[in-house]
């Protein structure tokens, strides 16, 4: 099971700012180790996040996206105490999903 | 009491009590030397005997702050510079693109570098040289334009393979590494050094 | 769309640099890291640290909770603005992560070659250390820097650190000062601290542990010191060692009256 995200909103003048903090090796699948061998690709593929069931950010990512991923975006609509819910998938299949409310 | 021997007790109570307060000088050095000569562990190419130092390195474990005695930097400067040894062959000027991947790498003799392959000089670490490379460090003063200002007359040539040898020789106490003397460059790759220097076609003198 | 907008911002974010890096790289590097300053992968190992404290681990299922970090049992906020110090329990000087490896040991019945195996994380092979540092000296945040020479043996330690930071050895001659000792100078485009003198030493101490975006790990003090040790081609730094410790104790206390200030994020 992978780390939990760090996740952030707040909403300002009708505009909820998220900032999400993923823990990901985001491995290129291009470095090698020492014994010469291609460390295997293993990062993030894609993102969403939905707000009371709305898709308000999707994303396809690559290996182009450093480690320990950082994001942040902004969208319309959302409360203070409505509830956000962010899940990331990797190109393995692994997936995570964490939520937190607007403050 | 006789007023010679209280004072003898008294010179006896302020001695001991600046011992208790803290260590001579001396002192600090030797623990501080079997501190950590039980602190590390050899790895890789890294032997205990690194921690062993010669007298120049001893002389020279002291706080920029302590001026070093006259007499002690010039004891170092000669010892230094009877160490040097100049190539047989009479040459030393090499191939300075050679010199210039010498001068941009910056490995070798680390704990986790391979034995087997050749150290670099790291000049780029301390030094400006070549006006391409924007990437330099400041310890050590620009080398831009190091032949162009003095020109490639034999003195120069023996003052610049021997600083890249031995920078002690000059300036007792140094930052700069001792490449020939501590068997960090070969023979070839100082000359090569030399020749980024020093050759009028070297990027150094352009 | 995004990651046509990512790209393009990629895109437009290189050209800037290659152009500005030709006249002020100090200053593009210093926009560099305050791009990065938000988000700071550093509070995932804080919030692993917090977990691992609460723990129930060893063969005696407790806690760290107990702990006594120098501020009393269990107390965690302002603990590392005041290490390294003197630990009667134990008759000696001991910086955090020492300290650590008492308690694992003490509290959770640990073995200390257990307790220490795994000083330094790469990847999914964490270091316990590593996360407990960042959560604990998190809690040292905003917190005035404040080591005590009280303690003859805290003198000693600060001593004995100070004759280390000049010792010159190795192949390359190299001594900490080799590089820290003056104002203004840098390896290659990296600034380089004078640890001898306040303001220098200040900047440096209170920005460790700090997330090292090279390494993509959290990296705590002891870790900087053993690998200060490698580039200077001295042999290997034994982990939570008196050397380390006295070291430490020294670069500490030289930058007493600064605010703590991490974990940072560097390069």
């Amino acid at each position: 099971m992978a780390d939990p995200m760090r996740i952030r909103a707040a909403e300002r003048d009708g505009v909820v700012n998220v900032k999400i903090l993923m823990s990901h090796e985001m491995e290129t699948g291009q470095r090698k180790d020492g014994s010469g061998k291609i460390v295997p690709a293993h990062f993030i593929s894609k993102v969403t996040a939905t707000h009371q069931g709305r898709t308000v950010l999707s994303a396809q990512w690559g290996p182009a996206v450093a480690k320990n991923p950082f994001l942040e975006f902004n969208f319309k609509g959302g409360k203070k105490g409505d509830r956000i819910a962010i899940t990331w998938e990797d190109n393995k299949g692994e997936t995570r999903t964490d939520e937190t409310t607007i403050n | 009491m006789k007023p010679t021997n209280l004072t003898a007790v008294l010179a006896g109570i302020a001695a001991i009590a600046a011992g208790c307060a803290s260590m001579s000088d001396q002192e600090a050095s030797q623990k501080a030397l079997q501190l950590m000569k039980a602190s590390f562990n050899e790895r890789g190419q890294a032997k205990l005997e690194r921690l062993d130092q010669d007298e120049t390195q001893k002389l020279c474990s002291k706080p920029p702050a302590q001026e070093l005695a006259k007499e002690a930097a010039a004891r170092i400067e000669k010892q230094n510079l009877a160490s040097i040894r100049y190539p047989a062959d009479g040459k030393l000027i090499g191939d300075w693109k050679s010199g210039e991947r010498i001068a941009q790498n910056g490995q070798g003799m680390q704990f986790n570098d391979d034995p087997k392959r050749p150290s670099g000089a790291n000049c780029y670490a301390c030094h400006q040289l070549s006006k391409a490379e924007i990437s330099y460090g400041t310890i050590g003063p620009s080398l831009y334009n190091f032949g162009k200002l003095r020109g490639t007359s034999e003195p120069i040539q023996r003052y610049t393979y021997g600083k890249v040898y031995n920078s002690q020789a000059f300036t007792a106490c140094s930052n700069m590494p001792r490449f020939g003397h501590n068997g960090i460059l070969t023979e070839q790759q100082i000359k090569d050094v030399t020749a980024l220097l020093l050759d009028p076609d070297s990027p150094v003198n352009k | 769309m995004m990651r046509r907008t990512m790209a393009a911002a990629v895109l437009a974010a290189g050209a800037v640099l290659g152009a500005a890096a030709q006249s002020n790289p100090e200053a593009e590097i210093a926009k560099y890291r305050e791009a990065l300053a938000a988000g700071n992968p550093a509070e995932l190992w804080e919030a692993r640290g917090e977990a691992l404290w609460k723990q129930k681990r060893g063969p005696k299922a407790a806690s760290l909770e107990a702990c006594d970090l120098g501020k009393g049992a269990g107390v965690v906020n302002g603990a590392y603005a005041e290490l390294p110090r003197y630990f009667a329990d134990a008759d000696r000087v001991m910086d955090l992560e020492t300290r650590l490896v008492h308690c694992m040991v003490a509290l959770q019945g640990l073995r200390f070659e257990d307790a220490t195996k795994r000083p330094f994380g790469a990847g999914t092979n964490r270091s316990d250390f590593e996360s407990l540092a960042a959560w604990i000296t998190a809690e040292s945040r905003g917190v005035t820097m404040n080591v005590a020479l009280s303690h003859p043996k805290e003198r000693e330690a600060y001593q004995l650190g100070e004759k280390m930071f000049y010792f010159r050895g190795g192949p390359h001659d190299f001594a900490c000062a080799t590089c820290h000792a003056e104002n203004s100078k840098r390896i290659r485009l990296q600034d380089l601290p004078n640890l001898t003198e306040k303001a220098g030493a200040q900047l440096a101490y209170t920005t460790w542990p700090a997330y090292r975006v090279s390494q993509g790990e959290l990296r705590t003090f002891q870790w900087r010191l053993n690998d200060c040790y490698r580039q200077q081609r001295f042999p290997d730094l034994k982990f939570a060692s008196d050397a380390s410790i006295a070291l430490t104790a020294f670069l500490a206390r030289n930058a007493n009256g600064a605010t703590f200030n991490a974990p940072a994020i560097k390069r």
